[in-house]
């Protein structure tokens, strides 16, 4: 029993961090009709600023802040000066595209912070509360990271809700034409959108490496289980995301914690489940994009 | 206006993905008067020009250079399959480097047993193993297209590797297995010997093995390429409803390009083991399948020929970077990274502004002009 | 009898001599719009060819002709989403050619494009406020006046676009227009796949909109015939050119140019 609710707990927090990941893919998907594969490489750019600020003697909440902020800065560049060129194009050349950005930023960030593990450190502890004499692995970190993906949520949903630049971003990329035609500078929401998912991005590489070690290549499965989370949601849904993000945590926590030998599996357990989703379920669990297309 | 729109539309490269718009150029007959006419002889007459090409050079260059040749040859194998499945049947897969593992680890076990079966007969099993995986992942990617195609392929590159790890006992964990190098056949020292009296190491004899892999291999899908299935794939690429509609079936062609595109990965893998004598999940990142996909790009996406040069420049340019890295004051560790940071600029680049690649942006060139004369010659008329 | 050219150089008669009589404010200044001589390509392909043409203020002007005339392409070189390789395009006297198309609504042109551009993942609602976006705030009274002219659209309301029929559709689209407070409507086959019952009611709504308010419109359509009766000026488009332009009524009784290009 304890083991099923510490399992459950782990893979709840997980999920989270697959959640946001998954969102940020969504959010570049939607607008784009481009998986962004760079979003990993990106994302472990601004964790390795975070970490080099923190190393530097800055406060965790500064360093984090700034990373956020470069993690803007890169989508936004990446979109306006790059991927602008193969929007629309043919979705074989965005792929490569984006696939080419994801070598190079992380080849970079091996050349500039070096390719050794590096601990970060976590702001909070990494004990388990204690709950009636047993400890659970709810730890203080978990929390935080649950908290901070949830508050992010809030924001964005607020933001795209109820907000002028939020509605001018969903006609932009729902209807670039029309939007065009009504006077909504398309191409700006466009940047402004990569930014914004690359800082949701960058927040799923701070908190997943939080109490962790991290190397270049430390998003390369997170990557994988975003857009995996992202295909179980129809990768056209936020909310999709979300729950395709948790149901996934959840499962690959079970593979872990109930197979034997299966923390060597969890790769491949995403992989089975993506490969199940996209043959039964092209559009996803909850496909309604069928009469959204229409 | 007609005569004039249809002259126009000639120049164009084929309808479809400017990214694979090179692939449908590379049917042109014909080619240099002195060859035959026959499409079999020619390649015939072709791989026998290599093979003695290969045997010279390989027998005028030192051994690092002969296992540099070796390294060539297993890239090469493996791009010439990715460029049949991406260039000619505009399917992605980021899943190569893993069906490479494949093939590697098939043919590391096999020559690990007591008594190991003779070399052609590891690698032919290599290729079966490889080709059955392969069949598996191309069943389920024949459904998939661009981004979800390139997602679930790079979710196997990712998750493949974790294998080896669960079966540690057989499968080495993460050390891997190392790989007894077949030795040299008498035979071949004694022609070595005949022929250039240079010493026939076991360098030397897995440059030759690997070689002479590249060219059955890329003679084999040279003569594919050119025949009713590849113009089938073609097909199937540029113009799927009509294909469809024509009566073929999308779903088991797409399958089909993988299978053969993943029988190259296993032999690719086959001598990747011999050559490197390691079988271990650190060999086969996922910047394996992205070095092969750039080496694909450059060669322009559909071109065997180009498929080739991008795996030249894959070998070589490493060193190069390199170099001048360590030159800039990096250390070497940081200067290594020098060549995946090319490799992804390269990817980017070459989307950016030549779609259609190396071989293929010069072959689009000449075809405009070509097209450009035939106009002037008609409306001079 | 309309201007008619086998050359494509018509000589286009201005609208003020074949206005509608007793309608609308007749245009004694510059045209809401004119255009001098465009021709754009879609590759190989001429789509329109040396078009001249004017939409006189406070006139309904309908483009006709058939299929792949031009008409649709017109409307796309005139708001900037296609470029054209020569001509030019006046807005109010103002050159408005190679201006970016984000810019066309706030100079007071409004496109609606063919096929009924509803945002389908957003609500009735959302909808009509991106097309006040680019305004700031905008008065409440503007959102319930467009409700008023289109009852059905209140019900909707908080509904996705997409469940929307193909007439509460357009509805939709003009009350978006609407909202942009245009000075220049130019509407792409409005008529398109709806009952004869609501293309009524929609060009009726037109004509009040021109003739109460002032708007000018340049209407492209295949239905001739429903645009003819609510136009004041035609012009017919074919292959690219135009080959006539007249006061709608004329147009109409010109038995030979009606079945030559208009298919009635």
């Amino acid at each position: 029993m304890q083991q099923f609710v510490n399992t459950t707990l782990s893979g709840l927090a997980q999920g989270m961090v697959f959640a946001a990941f998954a969102l940020a893919l969504v959010l570049i998907w939607r607008s784009t009709r481009i998986v962004n594969f760079a979003q990993g490489s990106m994302a472990a750019a601004t964790t390795f600023i975070a970490l080099a600020l923190i190393q530097a003697g800055w406060n965790y909440w500064l360093a984090f802040v700034v990373a956020l902020a470069s993690g803007f800065l890169l989508g936004a560049v990446l979109e306006r000066v790059i991927v602008r060129r193969v929007e629309g194009g043919p979705e074989l050349n965005a792929v490569i595209v984006t696939l080419g950005l994801f070598v190079a930023i992380q080849a970079a960030v091996a050349i500039i912070f070096g390719s050794s593990f590096q601990s970060f450190p976590s702001p909070f502890g990494l004990r388990g509360f204690t709950v009636g004499g047993t400890t659970i692995a709810l730890t203080p970190t978990l929390v935080y990271v649950i908290v901070a993906v949830v508050v992010t949520m809030l924001l964005l949903v607020a933001l795209f809700r109820f907000t002028r630049v939020g509605l001018a971003m969903r006609a932009a990329a729902f209807g670039q034409e029309v939007a065009r035609l009504l006077g909504v500078r398309v191409g700006r929401m466009l940047t402004l959108g990569w930014g914004l998912a690359a800082v949701v991005g960058s927040l799923a590489g701070i908190l997943i490496a939080g109490g962790e070690f991290v190397y270049p290549a430390f998003m390369d499965s997170l990557i994988v289980f975003g857009f995996v989370a992202a295909v179980l949601g129809g990768l056209d849904s936020p909310v999709g995301a979300v729950v395709g993000g948790l149901v996934l945590g959840l499962a690959l926590s079970y593979v872990s914690g109930y197979v034997p030998g299966g923390s060597a599996l969890v790769n491949m357990a995403a992989l089975v489940i993506l490969v199940v989703v996209l043959l039964v379920r092209p559009g996803g669990l909850f496909a309604s994009t069928a009469a959204r297309r229409a | 206006m007609s005569a004039v729109s249809d002259l126009q539309t000639d120049a164009q490269p084929p309808a479809g993905n400017p990214a694979t718009a090179a692939a449908g150029t590379s049917t042109g007959t014909g080619g240099p008067r002195w060859l035959p006419q026959s499409t079999l002889l020619r390649h015939l007459t072709v791989v026998l020009l290599c093979a003695v090409g290969a045997v010279v050079l390989l027998e005028v260059t030192d051994p690092f250079r002969n296992s540099q040749l070796a390294t060539l040859s297993y890239y090469a194998i493996a791009a010439g399959g990715l460029t049949v499945l991406t260039g000619l049947n505009g399917q992605i897969s980021l899943g190569h480097g893993a069906l490479m593992a494949v093939g590697a680890y098939t043919t590391a076990l096999f020559l690990g047993a007591d008594e190991p079966l003779p070399l052609p007969v590891i690698f032919v099993a290599a290729i079966v193993v490889t080709t059955a995986v392969g069949a598996l992942v191309g069943a389920a990617a024949s459904r998939l297209h661009g981004p979800y195609l390139a997602g679930a392929t790079l979710a196997l590159a990712v998750g493949l590797p974790g294998l080896a790890l669960r079966f540690q006992e057989t499968l080495g964990g993460e050390q891997g297995l190392r790989v007894r190098a077949p030795r040299a056949p008498d035979w071949f020292g004694d022609a070595i010997s005949a022929l250039s009296g240079n010493p026939a190491t076991t360098t030397k004899w897995l440059a030759y093995v690997g070689t002479m892999a590249l060219i059955v291999t890329y003679f084999l899908l040279a003569n594919l390429v050119r025949s009713r299935i590849g113009r089938t794939w073609r097909a199937v690429r540029d113009q799927d409803v009509a294909a469809e509609l024509a009566g073929i079936r999308l779903g088991s062609w797409r399958v089909l390009a993988f299978v053969v595109s993943a029988a190259c990965a296993g032999l690719a893998g086959g001598v990747l083991a011999i050559v490197v004598r390691l079988a271990a999940p650190s060999g086969f990142t996922l910047v394996l399948s992205l070095s092969l996909l750039t080496a694909i790009v450059l060669g322009g996406l559909g071109s065997l020929f180009g498929a080739l040069i991008g795996s030249a420049l894959l070998v070589f340019l490493p060193q190069v970077t390199t170099d001048l890295g360590s030159a800039a004051g990096l250390d070497n560790t940081e200067a290594a990274q020098l060549a995946p940071f090319v490799y992804g600029v390269v990817l980017v680049v070459a989307m950016m502004f030549a779609p259609a690649g190396l071989v293929g942006s010069i072959r689009l060139r000449w075809l405009a002009q070509r097209a450009k004369r035939t106009a002037a010659r008609e409306s001079g008329r | 009898m309309a201007d008619r050219t086998t050359d494509g150089s018509t000589a286009v008669r201005g609208p003020a001599a074949a206005g509608r009589s007793g309608t609308g404010s007749g245009d004694a200044g510059t045209p809401a719009l004119e255009v001098r001589g465009l021709t754009t390509s879609y590759g190989p392909v001429r789509a329109l060819d040396g078009v001249s043409l004017t939409a006189g203020t406070g006139r309904i002007t309908a483009v006709l002709g058939a299929n792949g005339a031009g008409k649709t392409a017109l409307l796309r070189t005139i708001s900037g989403l296609v470029r054209c390789s020569d001509g030019q395009v006046l807005l109010h006297g103002e050159d408005i050619t190679r201006g970016p198309v984000e810019g066309m609504v706030t100079r007071g042109m409004a496109h609606v494009p063919e096929g009924r551009g509803v945002i389908a993942e957003l609500t009735v609602e959302e909808n009509l406020r991106v097309g006040s976006l680019f305004r700031g705030r905008t008065p409440r009274s503007e959102f319930d006046r467009v409700y008023e002219l289109f009852p059905r659209l209140t019900e909707r309301r908080d509904q996705p676009a997409h469940v929307l029929s193909g007439g509460e559709r357009q509805m939709l689209v003009i009350g978006r227009a609407l909202l942009a407070r245009p000075k220049l409507l130019l509407l792409d086959e409005p008529s398109l796949g709806l009952a004869p019952r609501i293309v009524a009611q929609i060009f009726g709504l037109l004509r009040q909109l021109v003739d109460a308010e002032g708007l000018s419109v340049l209407l492209v359509e295949q239905n001739a015939r429903s645009a003819l009766s609510v136009a004041d000026v035609g012009v017919v488009l074919n292959l690219g050119r135009v080959v006539a332009t007249d006061d709608a009524r004329t147009l109409m009784a010109d038995e030979d140019l009606r079945h030559a290009y208009l298919g009635f």
